[in-house]
């Protein structure tokens, strides 16, 4: 692991595609092991402008475009960081990271594992990931679900501009792999950069306290669950909300603990549901939490389809509406009696 | 820096560079030097070497010690020319079939056959000995190749990666694209091709239109060499030009080498479903050892007694590994959990502990 940097000079406000910007010139400067490379990251800055003038600062040695092959990409990474680099290399859409899947889970997830330790591969993939832009089919998928489930991999996703810059810095510093999901649909929203980290690199965070349930999600929901939760203030439900931030590994603690009191949950994210990331955190929170819950926890997902085309697309991401509708199906209201059986009658008759 | 050539000097020749024929001649089609004769006998030394590794370690399969063995057999020139022309501080990414090239590098055999044998995925130390772990899944060490060789000459030294892949694993999407990252980074990569003519059962027809495999170079913008896979001393001098070319920041070679796989595919296939032994025969004819022993004895450099020294060398190491294969290994359920991430996560070390607790519950 390389020192993780703690302070950062004064960076004011950013979009979060700026702030990730700065935390790849930072990183670029700071270690000269770093690398930036993928397609159209060069000359263009990357079709999101994340990479903005980091070729003409650093040369093209060090941030440059490769050929069109995310699997060569990916697997190059690999040989580099075998040799001593630290790559970070970018996918350009989400839907785009699919041709280096079997790199990134036969190789760069297990290389360390396989050598017993003797090869260790600090990568860093940044990933575009998840919808809310208008974009058509292949440009709006959340992958999350097959990175988690892959063992060897890092998998994090920031949810503010502030974290986008210092998770980026915490990624390149770590020695694992690491897949960075960059809400696509959040790349433009401002805020001050603050001056160090507001947590580990695998701690999850309040991002508002509440007493009555816990919102829970990350990256592009992270905004979402914050107007949810003022929106449920007005109903006089107090909601807590949680960025999970990293992903994998888990912070079971903060989730935990923050459940255990408000004893009703909602996981929410842009994948589908089915096998998605919310079955593992509503599993977890079922065997940690199980005395404290008052209702099963909710998920509100994407619908179990390939993603929509952009004219549909608003049915399909959880809104506020329908996070405050799951809220609302938490059983608030235990004083409802159920209608009994009148003594004698056969219930099954 | 880069010398252009043009690029016709990119297409293979018409017949397979050979400058040891199969019945133990030199030729003089080809305009390489012969290499030395410590070279040669070298050569001949690891081939006859390997070879009993080989059956000493098909042999073990058969015993049930290993859970599987692809054997090299036949395609020894390949396996220990590459090896030769290696400097120690070039990369080998090797394949699952390529166990020989790596107890020629000099890697214990024991810990070469981990592998194979179950007890971990890999079993050496891929940094002592500049080479990654035998790759299973067709073709993706080809990136790895590239990748590390850019990172190497980025840093200023000449280290070359050479990468060994078969005919089939030619047509995977992974061979491709290290194909055109290479050239298009003249990264220093020496991509050996041993073409046995198989694909488990799938014959290389299937595979391809080309006219070679060593024809897909110029597409690239890389030279293309067709060599004979089972005249070693080629192996080693095309290997090496390959090098010296890399070396010199003119960037990749394919090389495909015309071999012939006489065992099946692993101990677990069947290959008179789809060969007969008329093929086995006929390459049998061309076989690697004995050409360049007539060579070698014809040109006086080698002698009976010589032979004989070689033969024990390879019994010996053959009763050694045979030795240590004997023992259980020792396998600790702790590693398993150990290097997913350089540091273990909670998850992780909670399941560590309640394995270890259910183990201790059971031993008592
Ligand atoms: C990506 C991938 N697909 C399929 C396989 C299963 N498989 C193992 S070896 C093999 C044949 C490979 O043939 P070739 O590349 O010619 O090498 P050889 O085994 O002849 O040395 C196949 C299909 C695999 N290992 N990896």
């Amino acid at each position: 692991m390389t020192a993780v940097a703690e302070k950062a000079e004064k960076l004011g406000d950013l979009t979060m595609a700026g702030a990730l910007n700065r935390a790849l010139a930072d990183e670029l400067r700071a270690d000269d092991r770093v690398l930036v490379y993928g397609e159209d990251v060069a000359a263009l800055g990357g079709v999101f402008r994340v990479t903005d003038g980091l070729a003409a600062e650093f040369g093209e040695r060090r941030v440059f475009d490769s050929p069109l092959a995310e699997s060569g990409i990916v697997g190059t990474a690999i040989g580099m960081a075998m040799h001593g680099l630290r790559p970070v290399v970018e996918m350009q859409f989400d839907a785009f990271a699919y041709p280096a899947f079997e790199q990134i889970t036969s190789h760069l997830a297990k290389l360390h594992n396989r050598t017993r330790g003797r090869i260790t591969l600090p990568v860093v993939i940044r990933i575009p990931y998840g919808g809310g832009i208008g974009g058509v089919e292949h440009h709006c998928d959340s992958s999350e679900a097959y990175w988690v489930s892959t063992p060897g991999l890092k998998v994090v996703a920031p949810g503010t501009a502030s974290d986008a810059y210092w998770l980026l810095r915490q990624a390149i510093a770590c020695d694992d792999p690491v897949i960075f999901l960059e809400p696509k649909r959040r790349y433009w929203a401002k805020e001050e950069i603050s001056a160090e980290p507001a947590a580990q690199f695998h701690q999850a965070l309040v991002r508002r306290a509440g007493d009555d349930v816990t919102l829970i999600g990350y990256g592009s929901m992270v905004p979402t669950l914050l107007e949810t939760a003022d929106a449920a203030a007005q109903d006089g439900i107090s909601a807590e909300v949680i960025d999970l931030r990293s992903l994998s590994p888990f912070d079971d603690q903060t989730v935990v603990a923050s459940v255990r009191r408000t004893g009703r949950a909602v996981v929410v994210h842009e994948a589908s549901g089915f096998a998605g990331f919310g079955a593992e955190i509503a599993a977890r929170l079922t065997e940690q939490c199980f005395h404290q819950l008052h209702a099963p926890i909710g998920r509100v997902t994407g619908f179990d389809i390939p993603y929509p085309p952009p004219m549909l697309e608003k049915h399909h991401l959880p809104s506020v509406d329908r996070i405050l509708d799951a809220v609302d199906r938490l059983q608030f209201d235990d004083t409802v009696v159920l209608p009994s059986t009148p003594a004698g009658t056969d219930p099954n008759a | 820096m880069t010398v252009v050539t043009p690029s016709a000097g990119f297409l293979p020749t018409t017949a397979p560079r050979c400058l040891i024929d199969a019945d133990g001649h030199a030729t003089s089609a080809d305009p390489a030097r012969l290499p030395d004769r410590e070279v040669l006998l070298e050569l001949f030394r690891l081939m006859s070497v390997g070879r009993r590794f080989d059956t000493q370690a098909t042999a073990l399969t058969k015993q049930g010690r290993l859970a599987v063995y692809p054997s090299a057999r036949g395609q020894e020139a390949c396996q220990v020319g590459v090896v030769t022309a290696m400097a120690q501080r070039d990369w080998l990414f090797p394949t699952y079939r390529d166990s020989m090239a790596l107890v020629s590098r000099g890697i214990n055999p024991v810990e070469v056959l981990t592998l194979l044998r179950g007890d971990w995925h890999c079993g050496y130390d891929p940094y002592l000995h500049r080479t990654g772990p035998q790759c299973t899944p067709l073709a993706t060490n080809t990136l790895h190749a590239v990748g590390l060789a850019h990172a190497a000459r980025l840093a200023g030294e000449d280290t070359v990666a050479v990468v060994l892949l078969g005919d089939g694993a030619t047509s995977e999407g992974d061979t491709h694209e290290a194909l055109n990252i290479a050239a298009v980074w003249q990264a220093p990569v020496v991509f050996l091709v041993q073409n046995n003519g198989y694909a488990i059962s799938v014959p290389l027809a299937k595979q391809t239109r080309a006219e070679t495999l060593a024809h897909k170079g110029i597409g690239y913008g890389m030279p293309g060499v067709l060599i004979d896979g089972n005249d070693a001393a080629m192996v080693h001098v095309a290997v090496t030009e390959a090098i010296e070319r890399g070396r010199r920041g003119e960037g990749p070679t394919l090389i495909e080498a015309l071999t012939y796989r006489i065992e099946a595919h692993t101990n677990a296939d069947d290959a008179s479903r789809y060969r007969d032994d008329a093929e086995v025969t006929s390459w049998l004819a061309r076989d690697p050892l004995s050409r360049l022993q007539t060579y070698l004895q014809d040109q006086g450099l080698l002698d009976e007694a010589g032979i004989a020294a070689i033969a024990d060398e390879g019994e010996t190491r053959a009763a050694r590994l045979r030795a240590a294969m004997n023992a259980d290994p020792v396998t600790d359920p702790a590693e398993l959990f150990a290097n997913i991430y350089t540091e273990p996560t909670a998850a992780l070390r909670s399941q560590a502990a309640e394995l270890a607790e259910e183990l201790a519950a059971e031993a008592s």
